[in-house]
């Protein structure tokens, strides 16, 4: 198992890293999940900035992969969330599983969403036409990561 | 010393970001807060919500953690990452 995990400004080439993890030749499948900045409901969004706390944000990161390999056989995983400032439509996270079956890739790729949606240090501000504001975080995102803990 | 950092809305509404705290014998997180609010009285609302989230030495720790001189703490809200 190999793995690469990024907090970065840049942006990332979602093509390149789908390349990278359709390389392994024991693995017959490749999940990739992508996480955009997406529009407000009731104002125009100008930007997002994304905070983060630099020292525990890779280190949440790696024990969430830690634990998905415990869970499932993968081959390599690659995880890479940006920081800063960042404009609709832009990409934010990217989660790619290359496993022997699809059912570990897919299953790997969710808990590791999951799991950084309550757990990374990350915080979301939405800059728009009304004034700036944090984002809150949502109950749904905390059951969903509650949920592989029953099962 | 112990170093405590803020982040996100919390940062901005205790208008901190960073700063040391003396350690004292038997320490602990609650112990650490309850010192940070004797010193700003006006940051208790904020430091008691029950949503602040807490870490030592980057790793999540819950209130009754025991803390050194040298240790970092951080006090944050839920993360929306992602």
């Amino acid at each position: 198992m190999s793995q690469r995990i990024r907090v970065q400004t840049a942006d990332f080439d979602v093509a390149a890293e789908y390349q990278r993890l359709a390389q392994t030749s024991s693995c017959g499948a490749v999940v990739t999940f992508s996480g955009l900045v997406r529009e407000l409901v009731d104002a125009e969004l100008e930007a997002l900035t994304l905070e983060h706390y630099p020292g525990m944000t890779e280190r949440v990161l790696e024990q969430l992969v830690e634990q998905a390999c415990k869970r499932w056989q993968l081959g390599e995983v690659t995880l890479i969330h940006r920081v800063g400032q960042l404009a609709l439509n832009e990409q934010i996270v990217f989660v790619g599983v290359a496993a022997a079956h699809r059912k570990a890739a897919f299953a790997a790729a969710m808990f590791i969403m999951d799991f950084l949606k309550t757990q990374a240090p990350f915080w979301k501000q939405e800059h728009s036409s009304t004034g700036s504001y944090w984002v809150a975080a949502k109950a749904t995102d905390k059951q969903a990561a509650e949920a592989w803990q029953e099962n | 010393m112990v170093k405590v950092k803020f982040f996100a809305a919390l940062r901005e509404r205790l208008q901190c970001a960073e700063m040391q705290i003396a350690s004292q014998p038997d320490d602990s997180v609650a112990a650490v807060r309850a010192r940070l609010i004797e010193q700003h009285p006006h940051w208790q609302r904020e430091l008691l919500d029950n949503d602040v989230l807490c870490a030592k030495n980057f790793a999540f720790v819950g209130h009754q953690e025991p803390v050194r001189s040298g240790d970092e703490l951080a006090f944050f809200p839920p993360v929306t990452g992602g």
